[in-house]
């Protein structure tokens, strides 16, 4: 196992490319290790991407920050101005296993991991966030959503790489909230999970939203329909409607439920999934609403 | 954290019941202690262990030449290297520490290689090649007992039935347990309750595994280094399966990261010495969390039934258990233990219970604390709740209408003699717990558990050295605070500070047999074998004082520390202290010292009552325990704090098997969870803090009145927690662990 | 299997050491260093009794490769106490009896000293959390909750 420190995103991109086996790049390690440990051939390179130092940094960019892909979910919880525009992104980062995890762990890593159970995707795609890939000749960008194509699966071609993730600027009275079920309080990988990400009027009426399911699908699930049934609400009349059990095509909670395509596994059955997510969704929904200002 | 009940213990202590810094304390803040992974050898090669993926599988053939032949490879074993023993005993042991004919579940041991690095010895196990007959297989106690189940041996006779059967099943034994007449007894109640309930297996989950180093010399002279719960077991264990003389292997206990029963037997070890003896060089065999999981043993899973009968008073007319565990690929499933433990909390005219011990392809079972225990506890206690919620009485009410006394005839027996049950169930009573307010969503609970302790073959060693400092040499590994425990002891009996006693875990050479740590036996039996062996040294004292002073010895008392003159009679001498005569020894006879050989008997049984409160989210049917107080008998606290320990970590392991923990088994028999992230042990932010009442009601069967704690602590918090989850969901849980897809499908299947 | 050479600073002293580039730092520490103060529970970063502090971050020493420590710090428990002299951490851990096996006090022992270092008033929610992965199958915690929270205490009023 050849292992380099290259000190350009070019220079990984190109050791990528020429990679005669298997190559994988080392950014936290949280997961590459856990593999190598789990009998997993070990690849004939290893591209560690820490000694790049664009990678390694949280900028504000544009109203918005770009989040190096080297930087541990530590560093983002550390941020002050990253936590106040994006806390649920913030907090799905800081839900990343231990304390000792996060001290190594990335969200670009986390994406390109490619688990549809990871904390930190829905909440990334919630939010609107774009992934820039370096390759070896260009850098493109592309939304988040389209990294990851199925378990373990991405997008990327050989010799790319994600090199940050940026998050836009928000709008004023915008709010995000994250949210995973887990049957104990840390330790856990989700069971279901929820993103979302609202913008108010001034009235508290949600003129835009996104919503977005993971663990419930191959990959991260982002429900358009969801967002449009909280587009034009103050959202309590949304709850107000699901509370009652009333008419599931309007209920954003049986929507969010209903588009989820779960499994049945070691970490919980279809029923309870499905039900779950819908549950999360709208808790986060909530929480979301109340951090844009919503009363 | 409150002592209670001290007053009935008659003799005032010095330095018993306080609470010392432990003697091996700075070693494990610093990380100088050295565990069974700690250690190594020059020359020392690496090992690791081939295992089967499939979870009944008939071996065909073992092919390890390329293994051989690979540059660093210094020995492979397989069942080729192991005889099977002459001892009946140990056929099954051997058996599971390497696979012979079939592999009897996923992660069963089917070769072994030492080479000189890890990663040799890695690329050694690809290339051996074992070809399989995959055999269908059963993981469950109920399908297995089925009549078309796959047989896992044929010639496995169900014993303890009438007349012996011809055809072989799952079931290795039948027990049955009780006195009076259940049929009258049933026919005398005003209401009967009838239940299932299930468990499903849980790990002990030490967190460090298992790890040895053997070193086997040409001579036929051995010595390993192990972790384990009794090194002395683990000599004669290995000596049998290895076909040596018992005291030709010396076997030394690293200090030991967890076992709780789960480490007292072997897995590793036998395999490791094998290796070197082939190989000619030491080994050291380290398990991965992954082998830990697969390839230990955790418990039983179990199905149990249960019907209780009361009168309209409340008064239990009679009750019966049926208890079914599987055990995993060999016999020996502590159903038995269920069977006798089960109803002991009560007095009953009329009781039975039936265990029935069930083989599965499952590793092969070890003992979890207080083994058996808490899974019937949990059936029982389950109904006794719903007894007492049907006539409307509070639970402790119930419990104590119906508890076991001193005089009362045991569901398992004996008759008891003095028993702290009662006076748990009153503490509890009036505890702040009981009375405090409950929440929206919230439950509490309660629940009684019971456990024998143990004493057993146990040999001390106890030299007084010159300075007048004393050494005492033990024979069971220290897995909670021991030491520190046995040089309160032997502090108090000599009259000493405890900085003066040094308390060490002694290799098997150095002493006598040691029964391995469990059965809570260690407080009481190594520390009644350390008073003796103190009172030894004391007479050894006093005759040395005698010689010195020139009287006869009966005129020489021991007291605190000093021999005096028993009398004026016996003349007027200062006092000589311990210090004195030890530093005269040399001139008065020789080295001072006392032993104890003996087999403890009188252990005094222990009983726990634990209360608990718990939130349950009607959205996701996620449990949070909020508030949790154990009440349990400890005779006497040695060491409160390690008492204290004891019983926290017993109620925070039940919180584990209750809510989260369980061994996952997919359609292939396969075992799906088996690490840390999805076999889900309590974290930190999962618990309360955890409050403890000592109660004090003396065991006249020690000097001290020492009752072992080690274990009762987990025999209850399975019920409690039920009973409070049950209160909270409004739903009666009867299936553990109540994870949330459980507790949630419960609550919903209730509302609809 | 390629070795590399690696420069690192365990403890405050300089060390030299050869590894295999796919061995763990954690394997380093153990095998190659015989620092064995830092164990091994689970070699998945699920349990915490291999934490160490690399370059000032409490990290799981078996998630880390043993070439990333090229040119970096680690700390271990071994550099915890200052000669004779225990970190009040140490000290209180011992006197609230916080351990029964011990196995796992290194790990929530460097774990907690990363806690105190960036919280020094900790409430007990906020220590369980930061603990969350380090596991401990005796105590149930308890004691070694109460433990963190008194060193805080004794270290504010210091």
């Amino acid at each position: 196992m050849r292992y380099e420190t290259p000190e350009t995103a070019k220079a990984a991109a190109k050791l990528l490319l020429g990679a005669k086996g298997p190559a994988k790049i080392l950014a936290g390690g949280t997961d590459l290790l856990v593999q190598l440990r789990s009998g997993m051939k070990p690849p004939g390179l290893v591209v560690d991407i820490k000694h790049i130092p664009a990678m390694c940094a949280i900028k504000k960019e544009r109203g918005g920050f770009r989040i190096g892909a080297a930087v541990p979910s530590a560093e983002m919880g550390e941020h002050a101005g990253l936590g106040k525009a994006w806390p649920g992104v913030v907090e799905a980062a800081g839900l990343i296993g231990s304390t000792q995890v996060q001290g190594r762990a990335t969200v670009a890593g986390n994406l390109c991991n490619a688990s549809p159970a990871a904390d930190s995707v829905p909440a990334m795609v919630a939010a609107g966030a774009v992934a820039r890939i370096v390759g070896p000749r260009k850098r493109r960008d592309i939304p988040v959503e389209k990294i990851a194509t199925g378990p373990g699966k991405t997008s990327l071609k050989k010799g790319e790489l994600v090199e940050s993730i940026f998050l836009p600027k928000r709008p004023p009275r915008s709010g995000d909230a994250y949210l995973r079920f887990i049957p104990r309080t840390e330790m856990d990988i989700a069971a279901a999970s929820a993103g979302v990400s609202l913008t108010l009027d001034r009235k508290g009426v949600c003129i835009d939203a996104r919503v977005a399911l993971g663990a419930v699908g191959p990959r991260v699930i982002l429900v358009k329909r969801a967002a449009k049934a909280l587009i034009g609400t103050r959202l309590e009349d949304v709850m107000g409607v699901l509370a009652e059990f009333g008419d599931a095509l309007s209920d954003y909670q049986n929507i969010c439920a209903a588009a989820a395509r779960p499994i049945d596994d070691k970490r919980g059955t279809k029923e309870f999934r499905t039900h779950v997510v819908g549950v999360l969704a709208r808790r986060a929904a909530l929480i979301a609403y109340q951090r844009a200002g919503g009363k | 954290m409150t002592d209670r009940g001290a007053t009935m213990t008659k003799r005032k202590f010095k330095v018993v019941g306080t609470r010392p810094l432990r003697p091996d304390g700075v070693d494990k803040v610093t990380g100088r202690a050295r565990f069974g992974a700690d250690i190594s050898a020059p020359g020392m090669l690496h090992a690791l262990i081939l295992r089967s993926p499939h979870a009944h599988a008939r071996i065909k053939s073992i092919d390890t030449s390329r293994a051989v032949k690979l540059p660093g490879v210094k020995a492979v074993v397989t069942r080729d290297d192991f005889k099977l023993p002459q001892r009946e005993d140990l056929v099954d042991i051997c058996r599971n520490v390497m696979a012979r004919e079939k592999a009897l579940y996923d992660g069963h041991a089917v070769a072994a290689v030492a080479a000189v690095s890890k990663a040799v010895a890695r690329e050694a196990l690809k290339r051996i090649k074992v070809e399989y007959k995959v055999l269908p297989h059963v993981t469950d106690v109920d399908a297995a007992m089925k009549p078309r189940a796959p047989i896992l041996h044929r010639g496995l006779r169900t014993q303890g039935v009438e007349p012996k059967p011809d055809k072989a099943s799952n079931v290795a034994e039948r027990h049955e347990f009780g006195h009076g007449d259940v049929e009258k007894g049933f026919a005398e109640a005003d209401i009967v309750i009838e239940r299932s309930f299930k468990t499903e297996a849980t790990h002990q989950g030490y967190i460090e595994p298992h790890a040895c180093l053997a070193s086997m010399g040409t001579d036929g002279q051995g010595d390993l280094w192990c972790c384990t719960q009794g090194h002395f077991m683990v000599r004669n264990v290995c000596a049998g399966l290895l076909g040596m003389e018992v005291s030709r292997l010396r076997v030394t206990a690293s200090e030991i990261g967890g076992g709780f029963g789960g480490k007292t037997t072997v897995f590793i070890e036998p395999v490791a010495l094998a290796l070197s003896r082939k190989a000619g060089r030491p080994v050291k065999l380290v398990m991965s969390r992954d082998e830990v999981f697969r390839a230990s043993g955790p418990t039983s899973s179990s199905s149990t039934d249960v019907k209780i009968g009361m009168d309209k008073n409340g008064r239990i007319t009679a009750a019966e258990a049926v208890l079914r565990y599987q055990g995993g690929a060999f016999p020996g499933s502590p159903v038995q233990f269920g069977a006798m433990t089960a109803f002991a909390c009560y007095d009953l005219a009329n009781v039975r219970t039936v265990g029935y011990d069930v083989v599965t392809n499952r590793p092969k079972q070890a003992a979890y604390r207080a083994p058996g225990a808490p899974m019937a506890a949990f059936a029982i206690e389950s109904v006794i709740d719903e007894l007492a919620k049907k006539i409307g009485m509070d639970p402790l009410e119930f419990r104590l209408l119906n508890a076991a006394r001193q005089g009362t005839k045991s569901s398992y027996g004996p008759t008891f003699g003095p028993i702290g049950l009662e006076a748990t169930l009153k503490e509890s009573k009036s505890h702040p717990h009981h009375l405090a307010p409950l929440g929206p969503n919230q439950g509490r609970g309660v629940a009684c558990g019971f456990w024998f302790n143990f004493g057993g073959q146990t040999c001390v060693s106890l030299n007084i050295s010159e300075d007048g400092t004393v050494c005492l040499s033990e024979g069971n590994p220290d897995i909670g605070g021991s030491r520190a425990s046995m040089c309160l002891m032997a502090a108090e009996e000599l009259g000493v500070p405890y900085e003066k006693v040094r308390t060490i875990i002694a290799d098997t050479s150095a002493l006598g047999y040691n029964e391995v740590t469990d059965g809570s036996r260690v407080t009481f039996a190594v520390g009644m074998a350390t008073i003796k062996a103190a009172r030894q040294a004391i007479e050894i004292m006093c005759a040395r004082a005698a010689k010195i002073w020139d009287i006869p010895v009966e005129a020489v008392v021991w007291e605190d520390g000093y021999a005096k003159p028993a009398g004026a009679n016996a003349g007027t001498f200062e006092p000589m202290s311990l210090a004195e005569i030890a530093e005269s020894a040399a001139s008065t006879g020789g080295p001072i010292a006392g032993h104890s050989e003996a087999d403890a008997d009188g252990a005094g049984v222990s009983f726990a009552t634990h209360m608990v409160d718990v939130e349950v989210d009607p959205d996701t049917g996620k449990v949070t325990v909020l508030r949790y107080t154990v009440f349990q008998d400890a005779g006497k606290a040695v060491h409160p704090a390690y008492v204290e320990g004891q019983f926290q970590g017993g109620a925070a392991q039940g919180v584990g098997w209750a809510i989260n923990e369980e061994y996952i088994y997919g359609e292939d028999g396969r075992l799906q969870n088996a690490g840390f992230l999805d076999y889900r042990i309590p974290v930190a932010p999962d618990l309360p803090m955890i409050d403890t009442v000592i109660l004090e009601i003396p065991n006249p069967g020690h000097p001290y009145g020492v009752r072992g704690v080690g274990e009762t602590s987990i025999v209850p918090p399975l019920a409690a927690i039920a009973n409070a989850v049950s209160a909270a969901a409004g739903v009666r849980l009867t299936h553990l662990p109540m994870s949330p897809p459980r507790v949630l499908k419960a609550m919903m299947e209730n509302e609809a | 299997m390629s070795s590399v050479a690696v420069s690192t600073t365990v403890n405050g002293d300089a060390v030299e050491v050869l590894c295999d580039t796919d061995e763990t730092l954690l394997d380093v520490l153990r095998d190659r260093l015989d620092m064995t103060g830092t164990k091994e529970g689970c070699g998945t970063g699920d349990c915490g009794a291999c934490s160490v502090m690399l370059d000032g971050r409490l990290v799981c020493s078996c998630l880390v490769l043993g070439v990333e420590a090229e040119g970096r710090e680690v700390e271990t428990i071994e550099g915890m106490a200052e000669g004779e002299k225990l970190h009040p951490l140490q000290q209180k851990f011992l006197e609230h009896a916080a351990l029964q096996c011990g196995v796992c006090t290194p790990g929530f022992l460097v774990a907690a000293k990363a806690l105190l270092e960036v919280n020094d008033d900790p409430s007990e929610s906020e220590v369980r959390y930061w603990l969350a992965g380090n596991l401990c199958r005796c105590t149930g915690y308890d004691k070694i909750v109460r433990a963190v929270l008194d060193t805080a205490k004794d270290m504010r009023s210091a």
